[in-house]
């Protein structure tokens, strides 16, 4: 069975990520998150936690991609998908270099420009989406709607 | 009864101390998620934090939702269908990193899926048309995620 990493900061990030659930019928699923709380959501999904770095806190963002990388390792997804913020990006960028096809979905809160951890994980994405029209562009990231 | 949230990263005591004056005034029934709030609402029954079951039933039971204009907290309450007012956090006044809030409430505002208060007197304005707000939003809200971006998600996963 393939195996899709679902990855997302609390709050917002997860609400959105979780939109996405049916798209990932059929595979082995491992949610990825900040928040502890969150797991008596995902039944019996696999649930793994990463420090929170939102502000990119440089120590706690060094930590955050540590314990991501060795999520990533222990876990070898065949997929990453994340809709943010700064551990997704982690996840786009370990996931990629270890061969995973990887998937971006900028938050819906983001309607004014990317976020910068969408920026910057634009270039680890195979699909890079913004959830906005007016922020696509032809080199992407591309625009097929929303997850409402 | 009617439920305010205010999420959990960050503080928002300008929403809570409006809402608690507020149903003092009114002798309204309230209850608040006042998250890292400082300001302690003295007409209304709170919580610091709730667990995602019990945050998911008061929204359901909720006859109305008044929160920050958190992508969580909006797109939580159209599942539920449950009517919301958002009050945005200004970054002017602290309340957030910077004005993201207010941008994604204006575009919601305009696909008429949420209303939104930019300041405690809109706030209040709308509390007392908050009749006509729940009716409005009773009216159906296609919610569903995008059937494109799914079907491209779909068509990219490998064994497709």
């Amino acid at each position: 069975m393939k195996k899709v990493m679902l990855v997302a900061s609390s709050g917002g990030h997860w609400v959105q990520l979780n939109r996405l659930y049916p798209a990932f019928e059929g595979m082995e699923k491992i949610y990825v998150t900040t928040e502890e709380r969150y797991r008596s959501t995902v039944d019996s999904a696999r649930f793994l936690v990463v420090p929170d770095a939102s502000r990119w806190n440089k120590l706690k963002t060094l930590w955050l991609a540590l314990v991501m990388l060795k999520h990533v390792l222990t876990v070898r997804p065949d997929i990453v998908v994340s809709t943010g913020a700064a551990p997704g990006f982690f996840a786009l960028l370990f996931g990629k270099a270890l061969g995973a096809k990887t998937i971006w979905l900028d938050s819906i809160a983001n309607v004014e420009q990317l976020s910068m951890s969408g920026q910057m994980a634009g270039r680890y994405a195979d699909l890079w989406f913004t959830q906005w029209e007016h922020l696509a562009t032809p080199e992407g990231p591309l625009y097929r709607g929303a997850i409402l | 009864m009617i439920l305010v949230t205010v999420g959990e990263q960050l503080p928002f005591d300008r929403l809570i101390r409006t809402m608690d004056l507020w149903a003092g005034q009114q002798q309204q029934k309230v209850f608040a998620q006042i998250g890292r709030s400082t300001f302690r609402p003295s007409h209304i029954q709170y919580k610091d934090f709730l667990e995602q079951g019990e945050f998911r039933q008061r929204l359901q039971e909720a006859q109305l939702v008044v929160a920050h204009a958190g992508m969580g907290t909006i797109i939580s309450a159209l599942e539920t269908g449950t009517p919301i007012i958002v009050m945005p956090r200004k970054a002017a006044l602290g309340e957030h990193r910077n004005d993201h809030q207010i941008a994604t409430a204006s575009r919601f505002l305009a696909l008429s899926y949420i209303a939104v208060a930019f300041d405690e007197n809109e706030l209040r304005q709308k509390l007392a048309d908050m009749e006509d707000i729940c009716k409005s939003q009773e009216t159906l809200r296609n919610i569903d995620p995008s059937p494109l971006l799914m079907k491209s998600i779909r068509d990219f996963l490998p064994g497709n």
